[in-house]
């Protein structure tokens, strides 16, 4: 470790926002994307079920 | 020429190299990958930020700011090694026809976008304290604004197609032309003039102290191991979409339906 304490950490010499602002935006931006992953599985997995749906619709009642 | 029936017909026994070209052997095969990729990535991502933020020193001339390095090089390597992928497998798909390669190709793309664009975005902060400049309108900044736009494009493509195999193959066609630009970007520095600096990694060494060269490369195993999970993750929804009149899709779904209520 090459900080003093959390402060001189945060501050990164003066460039925080710099660097922050490029690890924050990276790390948001991958979490933004498991969750429009999260959301195209499930919309695939609705349209699986529609697909079954209008199968049974079609079969002649037995 | 193979036509989609040569690999539909059932696992050829001495080409097992084929097996998993059928979407529904490759999808549980992905399943089961995803976690241990992710799990890789949340671990290499960790011991890399602090190697990189907290064990590796402040740089001589840019003090702090340089250790945007640390995300800024592993995306914008994957940005273009995505898209040499994403042509390979479109190529693949275009001649060999198989449904799966062309999959991929589509699987890549919005991950390609993705680091192309926090290419540029985590390139701007760092050229704003290093140049004076967010942007400038120079070789490598230019070719991979284009990057983006060639991912966005496939994309977009895509999208306006509504036949999936006439969205393949444009899309495949598109992919291709665009490849050139790929060493384009990575030669730019080379080839011209530019306020970009010069590769950090070539064949005569690095040209950085050990800790950062380790922290550069944990973060560029890190980022990889996200982002191939992050584009199977994509690939077994576009599977699950395209296949869902199959019988094998429709027995997954009773099968996870059975299991737990919620669908996600």
């Amino acid at each position: 470790m090459i900080w003093d304490d959390w402060s001189q950490f945060l501050a990164m010499g003066g460039y925080a926002r710099y660097v922050w602002g490029s690890f924050g935006v990276v790390l948001a931006a991958l979490a933004l994307e498991q969750l429009a992953l999260r959301l195209q599985r499930r919309d695939a997995l609705n349209a699986a079920s529609l697909a079954a749906l209008a199968r049974q619709a079609q079969e002649p009642l037995s | 020429m193979f036509t989609t029936s040569t690999f539909a017909a059932g696992l050829p026994a001495g080409r097992p190299w084929l097996r998993y070209a059928a979407p529904q052997a490759f999808f549980p095969l992905a399943g089961k990958a995803i976690p241990w990729l992710l799990g890789a990535a949340l671990l290499l991502a960790a011991f890399g930020l602090y190697l990189g933020l907290l064990a590796a020193p402040p740089d001589r001339v840019q003090g702090d700011a340089y250790r945007i390095i640390f995300v800024h090089v592993p995306v914008a390597w994957l940005s273009m090694l995505i898209y040499l992928a994403m042509a390979f497998w479109a190529a693949i798909g275009l001649v060999f026809n198989t449904r799966l390669s062309s999959m991929m190709a589509s699987a890549l793309a919005p991950s390609g976008a993705l680091f192309t664009f926090l290419a540029l975005w985590t390139g701007a902060l760092w050229g704003r304290p290093t140049w004076g400049a967010w942007w400038v309108w120079d070789a490598r900044l230019t070719s991979e604004l284009l990057l983006l736009f060639l991912y966005l494009g496939f994309m977009a493509l895509q999208a306006a197609l509504d036949d999936p195999r006439r969205a393949d193959r444009a899309g495949a066609l598109l992919a291709l032309a665009g490849v050139v630009n790929v060493p384009v970007i990575y030669f730019s520095v080379q080839w011209w003039n530019t306020l970009h600096q010069g590769a950090t990694l070539s064949a005569r060494g690095a040209s950085m102290a050990p800790v950062m060269l380790q922290a550069m490369l944990v973060m560029t195993l890190a980022l990889w191991a996200y982002a191939i999970a992050a584009v199977l993750q994509r690939l077994r929804g576009i599977v699950l979409k395209r296949e869902r009149h199959t019988a094998w899709v429709q027995a997954y779904l009773k099968e996870i339906k059975e299991t737990r209520h919620d669908l996600g």
